[in-house]
């Protein structure tokens, strides 16, 4: 009855363990290398984290509330691969930035003004519709930059990039699956992907701006030119036209003054930190 | 009692074949011809048992977005989502007897199947993450590990997959609840408050005792269950007293004591008449749980309808581009 | 019942939210035959292999995964002793082993 005579398979020898638990940052140096700024490196790591942060609440908080359990699933896959990054790159902002604080520092102890991630990634729920779109243009996006960073002067950063790009093309694999069953698929569906893809238009500027990771490596226009390029073919075979639904370049996104990378909020933020914060908060001297 | 036997009688009848199976210790699989009573006994267990795990991810779900620390965060982000994966197994074993997913959600959200009376408790703070992992899956560990044997095929190999997973439910529990315990006074007082509350609805899983589980010697005897409520009840005890004492918490129990003669623990009985009225629908939860998975089936509907719309046109578009 | 389309009294049911069962075949690593390891619900085939990754190999990188429609199989009619199917890796915090847990806890 203890677990050990669960894995002790005397008739069942086609059982296996698994292996490949491997430690993605396993071997590589920690130091922040000479000649980068240590600034810019530590400003890059907590956007991004933040970015993987609130987009993984989000998702966890469809949990129990997804149309089908098989994407139940789906959800808490991707859910949990971001909150995985974020956990990498705010290992690597406290290294960075000098204070040496943990990744529970960063995700617990800070207040909304204090968060830099994209306001898309913060904005509420919404329906399926809204959370593929929003997972489709953020997963593109993301893929994109990181793409760039696996070639990044920061070996951590660039071995956290190289980890993330497998997990990111799944995500948006999975999201353009989708984004093409709702565009192809009932009135309802075709209606509810049009008003998401209208939500999120006017958000799309600030990641198709973003410098965040251009001392890096990932040059904005790079990474812009490819998201719009890709988020047009997805867009596409869900029998769209990319012109009418998507900004086609920074220029024509209607503008949304300020930018979350300068630490400015919508008020969803808030709310968001209150949930996510709430226990740690109650009890700081607390172990978990 | 009921007890199938070998018959003996003239050349091999299905019949003969299946109790053969049985009593040689042989998995049934899907495609070999079963009583009515095998089926329709194997379809409500496989059923109950999958929705108390898709029912049971509700209780702890609620938590992944306060959870206290990242790294408890992804632990029970993965956990739930495991529970969805178990309760897709065991859909997947019913459905080989003929059984329809859709047809168990909506028995399910109708009231008309069951699903085990534990997730009808609330949970009240962060430590019931790891009681809940110590004591209901230390139960469901207890249960589930005879099934592994069960006779059913398809449902002996869900559980397989099922028990292996659920050990790290257990282990993680536990080490929540370790580390609480090595924490502040007031972290001590969360988890014997949350023991207090969890234990006897703990018990209570194995079911009522084997004097009034008509159902259980039938199930016995064609090797869908291996042993009785109140064993494993007893074996559930006996395996969480010692664990009780390296945590340092007192078990709400106080009748709670080892009786050397018969080498296990005696204890008190739990509280027979809530277990009727939690089963019957009247527990703390039981509105609310259902609630909740009735809303996401009905607001998934129009999610589920575009991709099958999506694949139905499609396949018109490849016949017609394929006749043209 | 939101999304469900029965027809008369009789009649097929059809419900139009229900999607058809896939069977599902994964290849644990390489040198191995591809397993049955149960089987899902899928709107297509390209969901159908979507969710087999999520279910079935949750994130064991490099295996190999078969959906086929459960009613597109041929069986034959005799008993069958299906292959059992092959546990993935995964994240290491689904690993038991990964709590610490003193030695002297019994039975966990």
């Amino acid at each position: 009855m203890s677990h050990e005579d669960l894995y002790v398979d005397h008739d069942n020898a086609q059982w296996a363990f698994g292996t490949g638990f491997t430690d993605p940052l396993h071997g590589v140096d920690q130091r922040v290398p000479d000649g980068i700024d240590a600034g810019d490196l530590a400003a890059c790591c907590l956007a991004l984290g933040d970015d993987a942060l609130v987009s993984a609440q989000r998702l966890a908080e469809w949990c129990t509330r997804a149309p089908e359990l098989e994407e139940e699933l789906a959800l808490a896959n991707i859910g949990l691969d971001l909150l995985g990054q974020a956990r990498l790159l705010y290992a690597r902002t406290g290294r960075a930035d000098g204070t040496g604080r943990g990744e529970d520092a960063y995700a617990y102890f800070r207040d909304p003004d204090g968060f830099r991630n994209l306001r898309l990634a913060e904005l509420p729920g919404g329906d399926f519709a809204f959370t593929i779109t929003r997972l489709l243009v953020l997963s593109v996006w993301r893929l994109a930059v990181f793409e760039e960073l696996t070639s990044a002067p920061d070996p951590v950063l660039a071995a956290i990039a190289a980890k993330s790009v497998k997990e990111l093309s799944y995500h948006c694999h999975y999201a353009a699956v989708w984004t093409v069953r709702l565009g192809d698929g009932t009135p309802e569906s075709r209606d509810r992907l049009r008003t998401a893809l209208s939500d999120v238009a006017p958000w799309l500027g600030e990641p198709l701006t973003d410098q965040t990771a251009a001392g890096l490596g990932a040059e904005s226009a790079v990474v812009a030119d490819r998201t719009l390029r890709h988020l047009a073919d997805v867009v596409v075979r869900a029998g769209f036209d990319p012109s009418e639904v998507l900004p086609l370049g920074p220029a024509s996104a209607p503008a949304i003054p300020g930018s979350g990378r300068d630490g400015d909020r919508t008020e969803h933020l808030a709310p968001l930190l209150t949930e996510l914060q709430s226990i740690a908060r109650a009890h700081p001297q607390a172990q978990w | 009692m009921n007890t199938p036997t070998v018959t003996p009688s003239g050349p091999q009848g299905p019949e003969a074949t299946f109790e053969d199976t049985i009593a040689r210790d042989q998995r049934v699989e899907p495609r070999d011809w079963m009583p009515d009573g095998y089926r329709t006994t194997l379809i409500r267990q496989i059923a109950q048992h999958a929705h108390s795990e898709i029912i049971g991810m509700q209780p702890e779900g609620e938590w992944i977005t306060r959870a206290p620390s990242l790294r408890r965060k992804a632990i029970l982000f993965a956990k739930v989502q495991d529970e969805a994966g178990h309760g897709l197994y065991l859909y997947s074993a019913a459905e080989t007897l003929g059984a329809d997913r859709t047809d168990m959600t909506a028995r399910l959200i109708d009231g008309r199947q069951k699903y085990s009376s534990i997730f009808n408790y609330p949970t009240e703070t962060f430590a019931d993450v790891g009681v809940i992992g110590w004591f209901v899956d230390g139960a469901a560990i207890c249960n589930q590990v005879p099934l592994c044997r069960t006779s059913y095929g398809p449902y002996g190999r869900a559980m397989v997959r099922v028990c292996k997973e659920e050990s790290f439910h257990q282990r993680q529990g536990y080490e929540l609840l370790l580390t609480m315990m090595g924490g502040t006074d007031e972290q001590r007082e969360m988890v014997q408050d949350a023991v207090n509350r969890w234990w006897w609805p703990s018990l209570m899983m194995f079911g009522p005792p084997d004097a009034d589980s008509p159902n259980s010697a039938r199930s016995m005897a064609w090797k869908i269950k291996r042993h009785s409520n109140d064993e494993l009840r007893q074996r559930f005890v006996d395996m969480t007293v010692p664990q009780a004492q390296k945590l340092g918490v007192t078990l709400p129990d106080p009748g709670l004591r080892w009786n050397e003669e018969r080498g296990h623990h005696d204890f008190g009985a739990p509280d027979w008449d809530e277990l009727k009225r939690v089963v019957s629908g009247d527990g703390p939860c039981n509105a609310e749980r259902i609630a909740r998975r009735r809303a996401a089936h009905e607001e998934g509907a129009w999610v589920r309808e575009a991709a099958s719309a999506h694949a139905s046109k499609r396949a018109t578009r490849v016949r017609e581009g394929a006749a043209a | 019942m939101s999304g469900t389309d029965r027809t008369s009294a009789g009649g097929p049911v059809r419900i139009r939210d229900e999607w058809p069962l896939y069977e599902v075949f994964v290849r644990g690593k390489r040198g191995l035959n591809h397993v049955h390891v149960g089987s899902l619900r899928a709107p297509d085939d390209a969901m159908a292999l979507v969710h087999a990754r999520d279910l079935y190999t949750r994130r064991n990188e490099g295996v190999s995964v078969w959906a086929v429609r459960s009613d597109s199989i041929a069986a034959s009619t005799l008993a069958e002793k299906d292959p059992f199917f092959a546990p993935s890796g995964d994240k290491v915090y689904r690993h038991p082993t990964f709590y610490d847990i003193p030695d002297d806890v019994p039975h966990i």
